[in-house]
């Protein structure tokens, strides 16, 4: 009885922590320019690709692929931003959530194209046994992701409270005119931070690479489940989406343990219609100004 | 140093600015006065490069400004420290000063300067690890100020900076802006209070619905009957 719930709970912390990376992104973009990447589920997709791609053409290691990935999405974010983003920057929120919709349409079928719809997986020697912790089956790719997932939110902690560059992103989602006139240009800055959100979710996609089959349409799943744990944890909190993130992992996987697993989405969007009724500012989320 | 002439600025239809010529030589201290409305706040934002004006120049030490980009002309020198104080409220004092002196050139003076200004603000440096949001008001504009000395500013521009702050915390903060002064720096001041303003400045201009009303030095202009009247009410 206890060792399949402790097995659920293990499987929900570690999926969990890929869902707070990639929604981590999600909330940093919101937390400098207000807007709600609905582009973020496509570019996890992509960062499945460019990992498949390095594995399957040149015998890449997904995880040593990793700073590759990070850095041709940051790359990849900070042009975004720089040609879609930043000219509907002040535009009214429903044309921003349609251009980044927009983009994520454009991103899934250029995958498509490049890539075709065929299903595609990776397979890592050694990697497909599970370690066995007192009965607990443990997935290795799931543990290693974990073990990465910890390892970059202590980076960008890092990043954002530790160095110029951050202190200048957190001063440009407070007070744009104050930062301008400082000297901080405000176009890239945010331009920086929608590259970091962006390969938030290319790690997050790598990570996912091994765990799962690769379809240029899989990211559409993450998507809503990035921008429901964003929400949760207070958009623009890049913390309480961490946190959140781990609570959807625990309660997506015990929920399919006693209801099923057909039921876990649902009650995922049950809690987030809770939340949405009764605290729309996220668990952790301050009041609204 | 710092020259305007025949600027115009609009704001959407609105002509705001409508032909200012002014002029701040090295090391001096002007007060621009004018009550609220008069465009005092346009004319600051065209000078720091947040809007473009229609037509005129900016000078600054000979060299047009009036269409660079607000970082390029705060790392030429010259700073504004914002109507609202326009800190970052969930940032430290200390993360506060620090990024006012993001810029290279002053980046590389930063341990320098915040001695300084800690010096100069010795208030700021107890609460340096505190939240600028929770200071009171007139602890806010201290950062404020120190955060644009962080720039090593040679002209540094105050927009109304005793909005808000109580007679006597008025009177510590002209103070510290004379104390600016004196240490060298060239320094524009833009106020509503009028009397204050002009009683430390070397010389003032009155802006009135976009054009200089009167201009002189500030001792004159206090002696000004027009003036007396509208803006003194004596």
């Amino acid at each position: 009885m206890a060792i399949p719930i402790l097995q659920s709970l293990f499987d929900g912390i570690l999926m969990g922590g890929v869902y707070a990376l990639a929604a981590l992104g999600v909330s940093l973009i919101f937390g400098v320019m207000k807007i709600t990447n609905f582009a973020h589920g496509a570019l996890i997709t992509v960062g499945m690709f460019v990992t498949y791609e390095l594995y399957a053409a040149l015998h890449v290691n997904p995880y040593v692929s990793l700073p590759i990935v990070i850095a041709f999405m940051f790359a990849l974010g900070f042009v975004i931003q720089r040609v879609t983003i930043n000219p509907i920057i002040n535009a009214p929120s429903h044309n921003q959530l349609l251009l980044t919709q927009g983009l994520s349409i454009v991103l899934e079928n250029l995958l498509l194209v490049m890539f075709t719809a065929n299903y595609k997986s990776i397979t890592l020697k050694g990697f497909d046994q599970a370690i066995n912790i007192g009965g607990i089956a443990i997935n290795k790719p799931k543990l290693i992701a974990f073990g990465i997932v910890v390892a970059a939110s202590f980076f960008v902690y890092i990043l954002l409270n530790r160095t110029d560059t951050g202190h200048a992103i957190s001063a440009t989602s407070v007070q744009r005119e104050g930062a301008t006139l400082m000297g901080i240009r405000v176009e890239r800055i945010n331009a920086i931070a929608f590259g970091i959100g962006v390969a938030c979710a290319g790690v997050a996609g790598t990570l996912l690479a091994p765990m799962q089959y690769i379809s240029p349409t899989v990211g559409e799943g993450f998507q809503l489940k990035c921008f429901i744990i964003a929400v949760f944890g207070g958009l623009g909190n890049i913390w309480g989406a961490v946190a959140a993130g781990l609570i959807i992992g625990v309660v997506e996987s015990m929920a399919s343990l006693a209801l099923g697993g057909s039921w876990s989405e649902m009650v995922i969007y049950l809690i987030f219609i809770l939340v949405l009724l009764f605290k729309p500012t996220g668990l952790f989320g301050r009041k609204t100004r | 140093m710092l020259s305007v002439e025949d600027l115009y600025v609009n704001y959407g239809t609105l002509r705001i600015i409508q032909g200012v010529s002014m002029k701040i030589e090295d090391g001096e201290m002007i007060s621009l006065v004018g009550s609220n409305g008069a465009g005092k706040t346009t004319l600051l934002k065209t000078i720091s490069g947040l809007k473009k004006p229609e037509s005129g120049k900016i000078l600054l030490d000979g060299e047009d400004i009036s269409a660079l980009s607000p970082d390029r002309i705060v790392a030429r020198g010259l700073v504004q420290i914002p109507e609202g104080r326009k800190l970052f409220p969930q940032m430290t004092v200390q993360e506060n000063l620090e990024l006012g002196s993001y810029l290279k050139e002053a980046k590389k003076k930063r341990k320098e300067t915040l001695a300084y200004v800690y010096e100069m603000l010795p208030d700021l440096k107890k609460k340096a690890a505190m939240p600028a949001g929770s200071l009171s008001g007139g602890q806010q504009q201290m950062v404020a100020i120190g955060r644009g000395l962080m720039a090593c500013p040679k002209i540094l521009i105050f927009d109304e900076p005793s909005i808000g702050l109580s007679p006597l915390l008025t009177d510590i903060m002209f103070e510290i802006i004379r104390k600016i002064k004196d240490s060298g720096t060239t320094v524009m001041l833009v106020e509503q209070n009028v009397q204050n303003a002009l009683k430390m400045a070397d010389r003032g201009y009155v802006l009135e619905q976009g054009r200089i009303a009167m201009e002189g030095r500030a001792a004159d202009l206090l002696e000004n009957e027009e003036l007396k009247k509208s803006y003194l009410g004596i």
